[in-house]
């Protein structure tokens, strides 16, 4: 291979966290080697250290490389990273979970429209839903999302015994609220909450079982979704699910495969994800009293502060097939090949950004890529933005000082979405709270 | 100055619009739109460059042509 990675430039190993679901069946692979050369996104060592692995390797082999899961690549700096994501000819975006299945869905729909789907399908997969997400359409929830946050945080004040309780605001607080908000919008049993999450969990987590293991999972998703669909067709009702079925391409109403693909998307896309960016946002909070109180002083500093914890912990990466073999930085890329599309190292590379390793609240310039960059940009961009920047509000507000209990008892995510999954923090006391 | 929106880079990111919505709008899909002939008046003048400053897709440019 002719690619800058080689065995002989070894990082030493990293800290490993075990944050994997104790009810998963064990990865197939082993510990990693090297990140250079055998990384592993899916290890449970690499969500807890990924700034530390990426600085690394952005200084000795910018493009990794992996043999596990029949071969992948990752960048880590910006400008590889924008680069992949805006050249859709050399890239598809027929799988964006890099995982140990081999049975991928066909370009240039892919199972789960837009996000799996390329040019110029993409195009009107993408436009149907655009209005649904569009800033206007989306600002009407901000009360909805508000007074959900306010009874999950009733919720956690009456169970605080003594004034110096402990939360888990993972757990307790940021998971529920995307999984809430989605299941109003596509018109699903909230009372389905827990199901949803396993799903989530088992597409995005669960990417190095067994690839039976894998297919058997997907098989309940689709069944779950389509006992949904069932109900739409019978009771039309006002939300995501009826507007889908009753959508249109070219004057023909959308597949069931697409229809169900597309909601299997908006079901997973959104929940993890906002799950991550406002458990991350808490935990910089609770582990820098400095900025929470600079918060607490110059309330409009919200909107820089929410940017800048987006950029810095951005959630989500991305990934790519390898559509034709090319080089990418002198690396041999192969057809069928994995990249991953790290958004979030693209956001922390200095040669993109002033003093890119500092969560600076007030940053004015930010362009930050955590929505991704071109014809994919994340479609819910502004529910994430809404329901990130309420969530972590009305925390502060209800909770004005809070702090790490135990750094050691924070548990990461495992897999392409990156955040907290268990968050003690301690509520301390204070004077009553001012409600934003 | 004057504000241009290039429609072919804009993806609908919406950090415009959030920062200054003086100067931008969305339409139904999303995508940015220059409010009226784009002139920034002068006390706007930086919340246009903080607009500039912030779209990921660089889609945003100031000229000096008014
Ligand atoms: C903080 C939370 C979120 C982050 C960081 C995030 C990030 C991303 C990123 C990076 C992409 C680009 C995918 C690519 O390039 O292949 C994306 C796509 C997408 N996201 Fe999000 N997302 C978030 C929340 C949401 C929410 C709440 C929803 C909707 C309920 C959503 C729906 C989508 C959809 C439908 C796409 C596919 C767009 C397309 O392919 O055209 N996301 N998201
Ligand atoms: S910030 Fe840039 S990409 Fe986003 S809407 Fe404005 S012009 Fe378009």
């Amino acid at each position: 291979m002719t690619g800058p990675a080689g065995p002989d430039r070894c990082a030493g190993a990293t800290d490993p966290h075990d944050a994997a679901d104790p009810a998963d069946p064990p990865s197939i692979f082993g510990p990693v080697a090297d990140w250079a050369t055998d990384f592993d996104h899916a290890d449970p060592s690499y969500n807890p250290n990924a700034h530390a692995i990426w600085a690394d390797l952005r200084q000795r082999c910018p493009v990794a490389h992996t043999d596990r899961y029949h071969g992948a690549w990752l960048p880590t700096t910006h400008e590889l990273v924008s680069q992949i994501a805006y050249d859709t000819e050399h890239y598809t975006s027929r799988s964006v979970v890099v995982s140990t299945s081999t049975i991928l869905a066909q370009a240039p729909v892919g199972a789960a429209p837009p996000i799996s789907s390329d040019p110029p399908f993409h195009h009107h997969a993408r436009r149907l839903l655009l209005p649904p997400f569009a800033p206007k359409r989306i600002e009407p929830w901000e009360d909805d999302v508000r007074a959900l946050c306010d009874s999950l945080l009733d919720e956690i004040e009456a169970g605080l015994t003594d004034a110096s309780g402990v939360v888990d605001a993972a757990t307790q607080y940021a998971q529920h609220i995307p999984i809430n908000v989605i299941a109003r919008m596509l018109g699903f049993p909230p009372e389905d909450a827990d199901t949803f999450r396993g799903f989530v969990h088992d597409v995005l987590e669960g990417v190095n079982v067994d690839p039976e293991e894998r297919m058997e999972r997907f098989r309940r998703l689709d069944e779950y979704i389509d006992v949904q669909l069932q109900d739409h067709r019978a009771n039309p009702r006002d939300d995501l699910t009826s507007f889908l079925l009753e959508a249109t391409i070219f004057d023909r109403p959308l597949t069931h495969e697409h229809v169900r693909g597309s909601i299997i998307l908006l079901l997973l896309a959104g929940i993890d994800t906002t799950w991550s960016a406002i458990g991350s946002s808490l935990w910089h909070l609770a582990g820098h009293p400095d900025d929470l109180a600079r918060l607490h002083g110059e309330p409009e500093l919200w909107p820089s502060a929410i940017e800048e914890f987006l950029r810095f912990y951005a959630p989500v990466t991305m990934a790519r097939l390898v559509a034709q073999d090319h080089e990418l930085a002198g690396c041999p890329l192969k057809t069928d090949e994995w990249v991953l599309v790290p958004f979030p190292a693209a956001n922390v590379d200095p040669a993109a950004f002033d003093r890119a390793d500092e969560v600076l609240i007030d940053r004015q310039e930010n362009r930050h890529a955590a929505f991704g960059l071109g014809i994919h940009r994340c479609l819910g961009s502004n529910l994430a933005r809404l329901e990130v920047r309420v969530a972590v509000q009305q925390f502060v507000a209800r909770f004005p000082r809070f702090e790490l209990t135990d750094p050691d008892a924070v548990r990461w995510s495992v897999g392409q979405i990156r955040g907290p999954r268990r968050l003690p923090v301690r509520i301390m006391p204070t004077v009553p709270a001012r409600r934003v | 100055m004057r504000v241009h929106v290039d429609s072919e880079k804009c993806q609908g990111h919406n950090r415009c619009y959030a920062l200054a919505p003086e100067l931008f709008d969305v339409d139904e899909f999303g995508s940015s739109v220059v409010i009226g002939d784009g002139v920034v008046a002068p006390a706007l003048e930086d919340k246009a460059r903080l607009a500039v400053a912030n779209c990921p897709e660089f889609a945003i440019t100031v000229s000096d042509d008014a």
